[in-house]
């Protein structure tokens, strides 16, 4: 398998497609594309963009829980910046990113200076957080200040509230962060993959790995009003789980997270913007884990229903090869290709799998049935066994003698037909082999 | 000659290095001088230190104590003389990226910052994959490779590093017998283009037929020096410690020229 997959390009058509239906058809439901829902929808599908492309990093460097106590860690400095500045959401989200860090730090100094592991540290402060996050929260709820509904928005996020300033923020900050990502995108690579190799090339990775975090911070701040505090590390990840299994490309991988980020965010924007009363984040969430589940079902190669339908295909194919070299054997011993074997003699032979073995083989006119519940070879069934058996001989001789030949190492894990795995000169050394020990047989006998 | 003038002559030089988990000493003033153009093979117990001795050279953990050249430099300065494979199981082969994709990792530090690897790159990943024997797997996905596909991987990315000085941390661990003879062809390969290769090597058995140098460490380094007067009974025993007592009457240096003996110890490194 090719690793620059172009089914992945019909992916991101598919995808590029429901967008454009989505609209017409939204209207045609009854939403009115108005100033607000616009805007709404906008900065749903520009957060969402930005956290699937950041979330791809995340989830690559396994760090989808350090996503989550962030997110959580916001809680607390989002409340202060309230208290400090009112509402205002550019510092609200300084406040969120300063707490966040703060948070980040923490976690790593636990996980440095004491015994304690990170999933452990982990635990601790996002709990530590976000308790202190609610604390301040009802405390401001009973401060007589009007303007202090809506705070809690931030735990289960609500689209409604954003407005069209938020979107040229979030035009400003998603464009830097896409920027960081183009300029360093081989040494993010480098570092995710191999930081010890990164290291040794003399690449600062503390400084590329604060900046990576930095940039995922700002994608998880940004993304709070959207999808809230509990679920935002589900914005984060959902986009790129789902686009891990359509590609083994990492630039794939990113545009495909960017357009399933940006439709769970989008759509989630616009079906809570018509309703104020539903929450954002439990709505992008399922429709990113939608996304989710459809890609683990059916994507080729690493979808479930993909090892399935494989796990099936060799099942019967075996069955059939087994089966056919079965009856040349039972044929052999009577010196007559043609000779049938009963069904019973097979069944007791294989067990129940000779059925399945015996209907493929007839449907490919291998075998015909003759006499009840017998079968023989056909003159293609004759070929085919011949060939199969000289086949398991040739492997037999190569797991035996291929080191001692030097003959090349085989790699078509799925290839069945070892005259299609070697280069020629190789088969024919293994065939003077086959050559020689069917003589001495022969001779035997 | 003056002292500086000798210590240019080393490709590694290391002097008094110690290293210290939690205060616990995993290296203990190690010195090790290593000529050009040589096979050098680490070997020593498990938590011997052996891994550690090559990050601390190359800068990747904090050093206690200690001195490290790289043909008379600091490794900061050396850098562009330095190839480098990891263990193999240091990575996830999961990531999604192609095999020339990762050869041509090595040479990102040559690029620069900003820039993307371009032809003449591509070609001369193709050319090291070539040499390793998997050219034909150049595009295939990382997680689809055996282990000894990962292994001739990780080769091709040193090799276009185009080094002077190889670090090589178990590069014979869990392959199969024809990858590990590619393997062992392409270091002397290397050795007779004059490059220095390092090895953290744990199969005592094949030291004898693979390197011509052998250092001997377990926290403190045993002995250094050619595998004829380094690789003896005596320092084995000093190495491996009692557990290799068992082997008993042939103390003293051991016959070079039998593998018998060497495979005995292998057992009893095995063993360990």
């Amino acid at each position: 398998m090719q690793y620059k997959s172009h089914h992945v390009w019909w992916v991101i058509a598919i995808m590029a497609l429901i967008f454009l239906i989505f609209i017409p058809l939204s209207i045609a439901l009854g939403v009115r594309y108005d100033y607000t829902l616009t805007t709404v929808a906008v900065g749903g599908a520009l957060l969402g963009a930005i956290s699937g492309m950041l979330g791809t990093f995340t989830v690559l460097r396994k760090e989808s829980l350090m996503g989550d106590a962030l997110s959580h860690a916001a809680l607390p400095g989002i409340a202060i910046a309230f208290l400090i500045a009112g509402r205002q959401l550019g510092w609200l989200l300084v406040g969120a990113g300063i707490a966040g860090w703060i948070g980040a730090q923490g976690i790593r100094a636990i996980t440095n200076t004491t015994r304690i592991k990170q999933d452990a540290a982990m635990g601790i402060v996002l709990t530590t957080f976000f308790a202190l996050g609610l604390t301040f929260l009802s405390f401001i709820q009973q401060l007589p200040d009007a303007s202090q509904a809506g705070l809690d928005q931030f735990i289960f996020g609500q689209a409604a509230a954003i407005v069209r300033r938020d979107v040229e923020l979030i035009i400003i900050v998603g464009t830097f962060a896409l920027l960081g990502i183009l300029f360093f995108w081989k040494e993010f690579k480098l570092i995710t993959f191999d930081r010890e190799f990164a290291g040794a090339n003399g690449y600062p990775v503390q400084l590329l790995d604060l900046l990576l975090g930095t940039l995922i911070v700002v994608a998880i701040v940004l993304g709070l009003q959207l999808a809230g505090v509990i679920l935002m590390v589900g914005m984060l990840i959902a986009p790129a789980v789902a686009a891990r299994q359509w590609t083994h490309h990492l630039g794939q991988m990113t545009i495909l997270s960017m357009m399933f980020g940006a439709f769970s965010g989008a759509s989630g924007a616009v079906i809570s913007g018509i309703d104020t009363g539903l929450p954002t984040g439990p709505i992008i969430i399922t429709v990113a884990f939608t996304l989710v589940f459809i890609s683990l079902l059916f994507a080729p190669e690493r979808g479930l229903l993909w090892t399935w339908w494989r796990q099936l295909q060799d099942k019967r194919r075996f069955a059939a090869i087994n089966v056919l070299i079965d009856i040349y054997r039972h044929a052999c011993q009577h010196d007559d290709p043609h000779y049938p074997a009963p069904e019973g003699y097979l069944r007791a032979l294989r067990g129940p799998i000779a059925k399945t073995g015996l209907y493929y083989l007839h449907k490919a006119g291998l075998i015909r049935s003759v006499g009840k519940d017998k079968w023989a070879l056909t003159d293609s069934g004759e070929a085919a066994a011949i060939h199969e058996d000289r086949n398991r001989l040739l492997w037999a001789l190569y797991r035996q003698h291929s080191e001692a030949l030097s003959l090349p190492s085989i790699r078509e894990e799925r290839e069945i037909d070892i005259r299609h795995c070697l280069p020629e000169d190789a088969v024919s050394q293994l065939e003077v082999l086959a050559n020689e020990l069917t003589d001495k047989q022969n001779l035997e006998s | 000659m003056t002292e500086q003038g000798k210590s240019c002559n080393w490709a590694l030089e290391i002097n008094d290095l110690t290293v210290a988990y939690n205060s616990k000493p995993a290296l203990w003033d190690v010195d090790l001088r290593v000529p050009e153009g040589v096979l050098l093979a680490i070997v020593g117990p498990n938590g011997a230190g052996k891994s550690t001795l090559i990050k601390a050279t190359l800068d990747l953990i904090p050093r206690a104590a200690g001195s490290i050249r790289i043909y008379g430099k600091p490794y900061r300065q050396a850098r562009n003389l330095v190839g480098y494979v990891p263990q193999r199981g240091s990575v996830d082969w999961d990531f999604p990226t192609s095999v020339l994709d990762v050869t041509m990792m090595g040479l990102y530090g040559k690029i620069g910052w900003f820039k993307r690897p371009g032809k003449k790159e591509r070609e001369l990943a193709m050319s090291a994959l070539e040499q390793v024997g998997i050219a034909h797997l150049a595009h295939r996905q990382i997680s689809q490779l055996s282990g000894g596909q990962q292994q001739r991987t990780f080769l091709a990315r040193a090799l276009v590093q185009d080094a002077q000085v190889y670090f090589m941390d178990e590069p014979f661990a869990a392959v199969d017998a024809v990858t590990e003879r590619a393997i062992v062809n392409i270091l002397k390969e290397l050795r007779e283009r004059g490059k220095t290769v390092i090895v953290v090597h744990h199969d005592l058995q094949t030291v004898r037929d693979y390197f011509d140098w052998v250092a001997l460490l377990n926290v403190e380094m045993v002995a250094v020096g050619t595998v004829y007067e380094a690789f003896t009974n005596d320092n084995l025993r000093k190495t491996y410690g009692g557990r290799i007592a068992g082997i008993g009457a042939a103390s003293g240096a051991i016959d070079v020229t039998s593998t018998r003996d060497s495979a005995e110890y292998a057992e009893v490194g095995d063993a360990v």
